[in-house]
């Protein structure tokens, strides 16, 4: 880890203006930030510690939650409303790393947890992502945990978080704070960067931009939602193939519908033409299994991780069982 | 807790930091290093690289416990392989210059994979160190089989495993006049001082070993690996202690793996039941002949373990640029029990038989290629003791045909069997007027109990409350013992201490007889006993305190060694079990969960039914860690280990394993040691990952061939 | 000779020798001129187990690591420096977190306790009395942050059933494989731990 210097603004704008070097990073809750530092994968000279800028409220009003950037892990998960009305998030949030973790883990910083592409957290190894043009020997290489769903030539490293996935199910906006002092809201859909490319380019977050919360709005569609989460080991393991998946059923007919996935995406993965198989229908096994058959579409896979496309659809069936059941 | 220290935890004024810095290319040659960023860092103090090394001495003899690299040549034999070491004055400096060493190497061609050199084996030249030889057979090579016979012939395969002991390699060490002085954490105090000794030119006396606590080690801890040389080669250049502590990553390619194996089981038996051949061949990987050899014995266990006219073994090394294999936990047994014991699962089921019937029809009585007689052998009562606890009745043979709701359900069971072992020890016992004795001996706890379980013998011996008694371990000063390997620690030391708390009783039985007064002089120390602090006998009881008193005297030594008895070769000795797991396989998403544990031991006397338990547990819980989750991945392209991390290399963590029931059968062992134990180390793992495939195979129909049984391999 | 079940207290060592360390200085750093600002050195004071530790660090140093080795308690372990197995484990302001993740600067005025002071005195903590009655280690290094993390869960009400400690217990690993025995000691101690305890 090279050394660098640790500045803890009070408040907000201060905090977006010092951001904006391109040597500087935010911490928020600093588990995965620890790591790349130590791996040497991100080499910056001044920290931003967001922890003073009162980020950490949980709030619920007229159906919208608010879970602001600090909030950690454990908190969101274990909140009543949350765990009520938006299960999807909870489940998400209780799958995801060790209790440990989720005590220091942050809303804002678990958005952006950088992948787990073990060719891009090992300097002894080429990639795009960390050294952009250097080559991406993952996808000739040990492919088995990456993504098959936007993937490009020079990168196919798997978005790891499991809290995104659910948001993007339940169509989470984003508050965003930016260095000239002004707010803005970003749709999760909109937040996240296919790596083309610019695999190192991973969002539309720009320099000295913060994200302040999320924002929860559609009550509806949380209320009858879960996450499903495959993995190696029974805990404390990221995602083979994960699901989020949530549903509005009215007259015992599918009026909304809304699944995402984790582990086989560049980034967390909506796949709308299995929402759009599903409305009007009737929750049944055959239905769940005949809309899930189009997942694997577009999936570019290799022969270590070909085995996803049916995980996928199989998750994605079990976890719609569950709630319709 | 939290009181126990560790190698790394030793403090010493004015302590350097050393950290490695290991090779991104699997072969070739360093050609030269750009070391001035390094350098100019803050705190650095030195960096060590093949230029400026100290040339070590007798590096030949030394090779076979101590291996490469050792910064004496500009070779890369593997990715990973050390290249240079960088010591600064605190940690994170240290860290980061490191980081900042720059290589220029010129890169060769490489083996990176087992396969790509699959065809070239060779024959080991050091098979189980001269204990046994790489092939066997018994009976005709190839028998004429008849008509009806029924023949299972199958590959089986097992990964790269990594030990992954919870503390760290890590060793302080300390320069000081003639004198190095290492605090290691290591498997073998005595070891350690040879290799250091004789590859620093000093003579044994000069080089003391300390390792009171060792935080696990499952045989990685075996060997003095290179980073131990290094961090005593670095405290000889920087005259101050230097305190190494290799990271998780770099212990990936810093001390010892178990290699792939790839095993073809040929099985023939006739309709009864009955085997008439048995051959395994076995092709593990080695490194590069200028790194080592080591070769993963998996076909031992099938000389032994069944009964059959023709039984035949080989073993054959595929050299890799990998770094140099080890001992991990039942080295050989494990591996090969996953082979062999699948394709016995594979034949019952061709047979239609009962896998436990099957093998009580081929039971060896004696042991078939040894041609001797069992020192002791109750594995039939850990099938009968297993199975009824575990319910084995109640299992259909027929595969998937049991359910528990979505989830199928499965029952396996595989044999175990691991050798009793044992090599000379010493020990020495001291007994004080207030009635309190300490135990020394140059052995090591790595978790076994060995502290507790030699007060426990020493106590029982002179009649001393527990609590009297303490044990002094993990000094090289101290009475020399052997490497805590090979599940052979109690049946080593435990005799030695015996004998010298023998010694000191006799002592105070002498010393009764002399100064007990007129009654005690007539008295033959045979009937003499010694319990509750005081000598008994027809005369009285004298206290111990009383008895120094008497003979104002402040202390009594004893000093003894304990060898195996030469007859003990006339005997093939081994220790036993049968394990039974019953597993839920979903079916939809091939995720296999065990959900119970039978494992009945035969494992000789127990000395502490606790610590015993424990480790029965442990052992199982490895085994399940070996069939479901472990395996060390290789970047082909490279010979780069991709998740040289535990959050990658995944083990079995708490949420993964069931209530486990053990059983120790009645046994014990009269002839391998004194005290009739059998090991408990290793035998607990073998058997379980093929226990766990076999119920696999029950719950599914699928046969897994290739470890660890992975859900892509289920997904239907 | 069959002998009676016994602990394994000699792995206790020395818990409570922690003698008053008001300052602890790291002395071995040399570049007092940087302690203003900039990548040099910054002097914080740490809370650990209700004592002031007045240390001089750089901001890259982790909880861990300045725990170990400038105020020297070692009985937090580091098994993987990454988060990933749980050795590491204290308490920060009453929640368990991995000190290996942790930055020792964003430490400041934040209560920290570590297994050193979890017991009182002489007296074991209960969670430490069941592991000892339940064997619940065998080489004792994953012991220390096993024993935090079930203090924490039985605290945070997670210690219901077998089940729910097992998951909840899983961001430590054993490669002994003491879970069985773990799991144990914290439903035994779960009954006996009383609030604040």
């Amino acid at each position: 880890m090279q050394n660098f210097s640790i500045t803890s603004p009070s408040n907000l704008p201060a905090a977006a203006a010092a951001g904006q070097n391109s040597d500087t990073a935010f911490i928020a809750g600093g588990t995965d930030m620890m790591q790349l530092l130590k791996n040497n994968v991100i080499t910056p000279s001044k920290l931003i510690d967001l922890e003073k800028l009162s980020l950490s409220e949980i709030k619920s009003e007229n159906g919208v939650l608010r879970l602001g950037a600090m909030a950690t892990m454990a908190d969101v998960a274990a909140h009543p409303v949350v765990r009520q009305n938006w299960p999807a998030i909870s489940r998400a949030l209780l799958l995801s790393a060790s209790p440990q973790v989720r005590n220091m883990g942050t809303m804002g910083g678990n958005l952006l947890q950088r992948t787990r592409c073990l060719y891009f957290r090992d300097t002894g190894f080429a990639c795009n992502k960390r050294a952009p043009g250097s080559g991406c020997p993952a996808i000739p290489g040990d492919s088995r945990d990456l993504a098959i769903l936007g993937t490009s030539p020079h990168c196919i490293a798997t978005h790891p978080s499991d809290l995104p996935v659910a948001l993007m199910a339940l169509d989470a906006e984003l508050e965003l704070l930016t260095p000239e002092g002004t707010t803005r809201r970003m749709s999760l859909s909109k937040f996240y960067r296919l790596p083309g490319t610019t695999p190192h380019i991973e969002s539309n977050l720009e320099a000295g931009q913060i994200i302040t919360a999320v924002i929860l709005a559609d009550q509806a569609i949380g209320r009858l939602s879960t996450y499903l989460k495959v993995r190696d080991r029974t805990s404390f393991a990221f995602a083979l193939v994960s699901a989020a998946v949530a549903l509005d059923i009215e007259d015992g007919l599918i009026k909304n519908a809304r699944v995402a996935l984790g582990g086989v995406g560049t980034m967390p993965w909506r796949v709308h033409q299995v929402e759009l198989a599903l409305c009007g229908q009737k929750p049944s096994d055959r239905v769940f299994e005949l809309a899930t058959l189009r997942i694997g579409e577009g999936a570019q896979t290799t022969e270590m991780n070909a085995f996803k496309v049916k995980l996928a659809q199989r998750t994605v069936v079990r976890a719609l069982q569950a709630i319709s059941a | 807790m939290g009181g126990a220290k560790y190698a790394a935890e030793f403090e010493l004024p004015d302590m350097a930091h050393a950290v490695l810095v290991q090779s991104t290319i699997a072969a070739g040659k360093i050609l030269g290093f750009d070391l001035i960023a390094a350098k100019a860092m803050p705190g650095v103090l030195v960096i060590i690289t093949p230029d400026n090394a100290e040339k070590l001495h007798n590096l030949k003899p030394a090779q076979q416990k101590v291996t490469y690299p050792l910064l004496q040549n500009a070779d890369i034999k593997f990715n990973g392989q050390h290249v240079a070491v960088v010591v600064a004055d605190t940690f994170e400096r240290a860290t980061a210059a490191a980081a900042a060493v720059r290589v220029h190497y010129r890169a060769t061609k490489a083996v990176t994979t087992m396969d790509q050199a699959f065809s070239e084996s060779v024959t080991p030249k050091n098979f189980s160190n001269g204990r046994a030889k790489p092939d066997s057979q018994i009976g005709e090579t190839s028998p004429i089989l008849p008509s009806g016979t029924l023949r299972v012939e199958q590959i089986y395969t097992t990964p790269i495993e990594h030990h992954n002991p919870m503390e760290p390699h890590a060793t302080i060490a300390h320069w000081s006049g003639e004198q190095l002085t290492v605090w290691t954490a290591t498997q073998g105090i005595s070891g350690a001082q040879k290799a250091l000794s004789s590859l620093f030119g000093l003579k044994p006396q000069n080089v003391t070993v300390i390792c009171p606590y060792v935080g696990g080690g499952f045989g990685s801890k075996g060997n003095t690996w290179p980073p131990a040389v290094l961090a005593a080669m670095a405290t000889r250049q920087v005259n101050r202690p230097v305190k190494l502590v290799v990271t998780r990553e770099q212990m990936f390619t810093s001390n010892g793996y178990r290699p792939r194996t790839v095993q073809r089981i040929k099985l023939a038996a006739n309709p009864d039941g009955r085997l008439l051949s048995v051959r395994h061949d076995v092709k593990t990987q080695t490194s590069m002949p200028e790194v080592g050899e080591f070769a993963e014995p998996s076909a031992l266990i099938t000389r032994m373990l069944y009964s059959a006219p023709s039984i035949g073994t080989s073993h054959r090394l595929v050299q890799v640029n990998h770094g140099l294999p080890t001992y991990m936990r039942g080295p050989g047994e494990s591996s090969g029990a996953f082979a062999i014991e699948s394709a016995m699962d594979e034949m019952a089921a061709a047979l239609k038989i009962d896998p436990i019937d099957f093998r009580l029809r081929n039971y060896a009585e004696r042991d078939p290629t040894a041609d001797l007689p069992f020192a002791s052998k109750a594995l039939r009562e850990c099938y009968a003791q297993g199975a009824a606890a575990f319910g084995w009745e109640k299992r259909n043979p027929a595969p998937r045909s049991m359910r528990d709701g979505h989830m199928l359900v499965g029952m396996g069971m595989a044999t175990s069997s691991y050798p009793t072992n044992r090599m000379p020890a010493s020990a020495s016992v001291h007994l004080t007027a207030d009635g309190s004795a300490l135990v020394r001996s140059g052995t090591q706890d790595i978790g076994t109990g060995t502290y507790t379980t030699l007060a426990q013998v020493a106590a029982d011996e002179l009649g001393l409350p527990l609590g009297k008694v303490r044990t002094q371990l993990g000094d090289s000063r101290l009475p020399p013992a052997p490497v805590s390997g090979g599940s052979m620690t109690s049946a080593s030391v435990v005799p030695a201490v015996q004998a010298a708390a023998q010694g000191v009783k006799a002592q105070l039985f002498a010393l009764a007889i002399s100064h007990g007064g007129f009654q005690w002089q007539s008295v033959s120390p045979d009937v003499l006993t010694l319990i509750d602090s005081a000598v008994d006998g027809p005369a009285g009881r004298i206290g111990i305190g009383q008895l120094f008193t008497l003979a104002k005297i402040k202390q009594l030594n004893a000093t003894a060694g304990a060898q195996p008895a030469p007859d003990a070769n006339d005997y093939s000795k081994h220790a036993f079990g049968a394990q039974f797991v019953e597993v839920r396989v979903d079916p939809d998403l091939g995720i296999v969960r065990v959900s119970r544990w039978v494992g009945a031991f035969d494992c000789g006397r127990v000395l502490n039914a606790k610590t015993a338990r424990s480790q029965l547990i442990g052992g199982i819980i490895y085994g399940m860690g070996m069939a479901l989750f472990e395996e060390t991945r290789i970047d082909r392209n490279t010979g780069r280990i991709t998740n040289a991390n535990i959050s990658d290399y995944l083990v079995a963590v708490n949420a993964d394993v069931p209530e486990i029931e053990t059983i120790i059968v009645d046994s014990i062992d009269p002839i391998s040691n004194p005290l009739g134990t059998k090991g408990i180390g290793e035998l607990p793992m073998v058997g379980a990952a093929p226990a766990i495939a076999n119920a696999v195979y029950h719950a599914t129909g699928t046969r897994i061939r290739d470890l660890p049984i992975r859900i892509e391999q289920l997904l239907a | 000779m069959s002998l009676p079940d016994t602990t394994r207290r000699t792995i206790l060592g020395t818990v409570a020798t922690l003698a008053a360390l008001p300052t602890v200085s790291r002395a071995d750093i040399s570049e007092p001129d940087a302690v203003s600002g900039g990548l040099g050195l910054q002097n914080v004071t740490l809370q650990v187990n209700g004592q002031q530790f007045r240390v001089t660090l750089e901001p890259r140093v982790s909880l861990l690591d300045v725990l170990r080795e400038t105020i020297g308690l070692t009985g937090t372990k580091k098994g993987c420096d990454h988060g990933a197995c749980g050795a590491c484990t204290v308490h920060v302001d009453g929640r368990r977190i991995v000190s290996c993740l942790t930055l020792a600067a964003r430490c400041k005025s934040k209560k920290i306790v570590t297994i050193e002071g979890l017991s009182n005195g002489g007296d074991l903590h209960p969670v430490q009395a069941a592991f000892l009655h339940h064997d619940g280690f065998q080489c004792g290094y994953c012991t220390p942050g096993q024993i935090m993390s079930a203090v924490a869960l039985i605290q945070e009400g997670h210690a219901s059933s077998a089940d729910e400690i097992r998951e909840w217990m899983s961001g430590n690993i054993c490669r002994c494989g003491a879970y069985p025995n773990i799991v144990a000691a914290v439903q035994d101690a779960s009954g006996n731990v009383t609030e604040g305890g």
